[in-house]
């Protein structure tokens, strides 16, 4: 557990995160306002829930590529299908039936075929964005339909504010505490620590490994899939063209950078709260100070080689430290 | 004697057509023959952006209602958004020597090579609405100076007695949709000192970043009296940043795109949007055929001709959007 010193990676990357934060508070006067948080919060609130759903993957020692899929897919089908004049019940019943169908598959490939993760969910992905692309919609975009009431209190998920707080940060807040309970109070939790520090010795344990691993998949593709519910409702429409933007990284950015090593067995949704901010205060901050897009993504990369620069400083790798996965 | 000869060969002229048409017979059509022959048998490759954007759903109808009855075949190559596989595609194109490529260009810069490869090669190349760097035999679609500076004015005028405060949610960069659009908004923007620009931003056509972008530049300037967004797909993020603000109706709202009803009319009446300028898909469409029709009946040669046929652009507002034919529905 190298992680666990003074220093850890979540300790250094808080200390960033501290530092920009203060230095963007006395540099810009309408960053601080009580206002411009909220509206940063909500700007990375899909990318925290998405990260929320990857840290558990990446906790048992596994990662899911897919998660944009699952994110445009099955919700744009929910859409598409009210929007086709089917009932509510059944398009609501579709899409969780296709986001579980694709978790298990995930899972099966993962745990019985033995396929590493990182291909399975990389080309399972591919499969379900391209079977949604081709067969179930005819454009990249989807329109959220304005009729029928029972779509507006879905869609309260992501609009609108609740004691002046946005929607998303609401749903934000309810993933990560359900998500710390599962970590922390649950059996299947520390099942997941388990698996992720030691697959091998977990399984001698006793611990059902591979049923874990089809939940595990299929946990994540029911929270991407609600993270693309929230954005959906928040946007008004949903496109399936955010499958091949660069959101996947960013979801893998926040975990590693948080402090979640790729190798598994540490970390918590803490790490994914601070990593989650520290990502927010960056493009705020660049946002309100004009700077571009393309900029945007080179400052990313920096506070994240950054970061890990510092990690290795701090924290050298040797025999003794070094875990067999360490990426 | 001469005068007489020549009276009778025209008399006899006369009695010969004369009988054709007395008879109710058709005559030769002289240039026919020749298109016919220009046309029937040609492929014409179609290389859009990606098929799932109503823009391309409305060109390649126009290219094959117009096209396919002369006996043409539209051929569709999908790069689904994805600029390396659209390359790829292209090259795979020039290899396959189809007679003329449409092509719809992500940027300036990317395709233009395989565009003079291409008129190298033989094949005519035909941009449509999103120029490269590199002309070629025809370019027909919309002219982005003049788009941006339609918006603009329409701001200008909204911003009339307001803060002036205007921000710009561009496509990305280096896309001709977003490069030269710019170019026109400045132009007016020069004429007008009190108008101020107070983010210039590419959201890189997507909604989600489009609407972070928004959110947070209207918290800093709660004032602002104007935005002009590049893209209707990706402005729907805009709008919505606009309406969750509660400030529909006191931000004014410029986007554009191709005119489709959900897209375009359905939001002007919303109120998302209060401009939508509209390339009109359909009326691009067909002038891409006739485009096409033209230059394989000419017989031109690929290099030989450079010209451009811009599209009108339709503005849509609430005065117009509910109107009969201001915006086209895409069909199943």
């Amino acid at each position: 557990m190298r992680s666990s010193g003074r220093w850890s990676q979540q300790v250094i990357v808080s200390a960033l995160f501290v530092l920009l934060f203060i230095g963007l508070a006395l540099a810009l006067p309408g960053f601080r306002q009580v206002d411009n948080l909220l509206t940063l919060i909500q700007n990375v609130s899909i990318l925290g829930i998405l990260g929320l759903g990857m840290a558990v993957i990446v906790i048992g020692r596994g990662v899911d590529l897919s998660m944009i899929a699952a994110l445009c897919i099955p919700p744009a089908l929910l859409l598409q299908l009210v929007q086709d004049g089917h009932g509510i019940a059944f398009a609501l019943m579709a899409a969780l039936a296709l986001t579980v169908a694709f978790g298990v598959l995930n899972g099966w490939l993962i745990a019985y075929a033995e396929v590493p993760a990182l291909f399975v969910t990389l080309a399972s992905g591919l499969f379900l964005a391209g079977l949604g692309q081709a067969f179930f919609f005819q454009l990249e975009t989807v329109q959220w339909p304005p009729g029928p009431a029972t779509l507006d209190v879905i869609a309260s998920v992501g609009r609108g504010r609740l004691l002046g707080v946005p929607a998303s940060v609401w749903m934000l807040g309810v993933t990560l505490l359900l998500m710390a309970a599962y970590l922390r109070w649950f059996t299947l939790g520390a099942y997941v620590y388990a698996m992720g520090d030691n697959p091998q010795g977990a399984r001698t344990a006793g611990i059902p490994t591979r049923p874990m691993l089809l939940l595990q998949y299929v946990s994540s593709a029911l929270i991407a899939a609600f993270a693309g519910l929230v954005l959906a409702a928040s946007l008004g429409s949903l496109s399936t063209r955010i499958f091949n933007s660069t959101l996947i990284y960013d979801v893998i950015l926040v975990v590693v950078l948080g402090g979640i090593g790729l190798s598994g067995g540490r970390g918590g949704v803490s790490n994914v709260l601070i990593g989650t901010l520290l990502i927010g205060t960056l493009l705020n901050g660049l946002t309100i100070l004009d700077v571009g897009y393309s900029v945007q993504n080179l400052v990313k990369g920096l506070v994240l080689l950054a970061a890990i620069v510092i990690d290795t400083f701090l924290n050298p790798r040797n025999e003794e430290t070094a875990q067999q996965g360490d990426i | 004697m001469k005068t007489v000869i020549t009276t009778l060969a025209a008399a006899a002229a006369l009695l010969a057509s004369g009988s054709a048409f007395a008879q109710g017979k058709g005559l030769d059509e002289p240039i026919r023959g020749g298109y016919k022959k220009a046309l029937t048998g040609k492929t014409v490759a179609f290389l859009p952006g990606a098929m799932a954007m109503d823009l391309a759903q409305g060109w390649l109808k126009g290219l094959k209602t117009e096209l396919e009855p002369q006996g043409i075949k539209v051929v569709v190559r999908d790069p689904n958004f994805n600029t390396q596989a659209g390359a790829q595609a292209f090259t795979q194109l020039i290899a396959d020597k189809p007679d003329v490529i449409v092509v719809h260009n992500p940027d300036v810069s990317t395709y233009a090579k395989l565009i003079a490869q291409a008129e190298k090669a033989g094949i005519l190349i035909v941009q449509i609405n999103m120029a490269s760097v590199t002309q070629s035999t025809a370019y027909v679609g919309t002219d982005w100076v003049d788009m941006g500076e339609v918006q603009a004015e329409a701001v200008v005028k909204a911003c009339q007695g307001k803060s002036g405060k205007v921000a710009i949610v561009q496509g990305s960069f280096t896309a001709a949709a977003s490069a030269y659009t710019v170019k026109g908004i400045e132009n007016v923007f020069a004429k007008h000192p009190a108008i101020k620009i107070v983010s210039n931003q590419s959201a890189d056509w997507q909604a989600d970043k489009a609407k972070a972008i928004t959110q947070t530049v209207l918290k800093q300037h709660p004032d602002l009296c104007g935005i002009i967004g590049f893209w209707d797909a990706m402005d729907q993020g805009t709008a919505a940043a606009v309406k969750e603000a509660g400030l529909t109706g006191k931000v004014f709202v410029a986007t554009s795109g191709g005119g489709e009803t959900k897209a375009t009319c359905d939001m002007v009446k919303s109120g998302a949007y209060d401009l939508n300028v509209s390339y009109n898909v359909p009326n691009q469409g067909a002038n891409l055929a006739s485009t096409i029709k033209y230059l394989l009946s000419a017989g031109v040669k690929p290099g030989q001709l450079k010209g451009q046929m811009y599209t009108t652009l339709v503005p849509v507002t609430k005065a117009n959007a509910g109107a009969e034919g201001t915006c086209w529905t895409l069909g199943k």
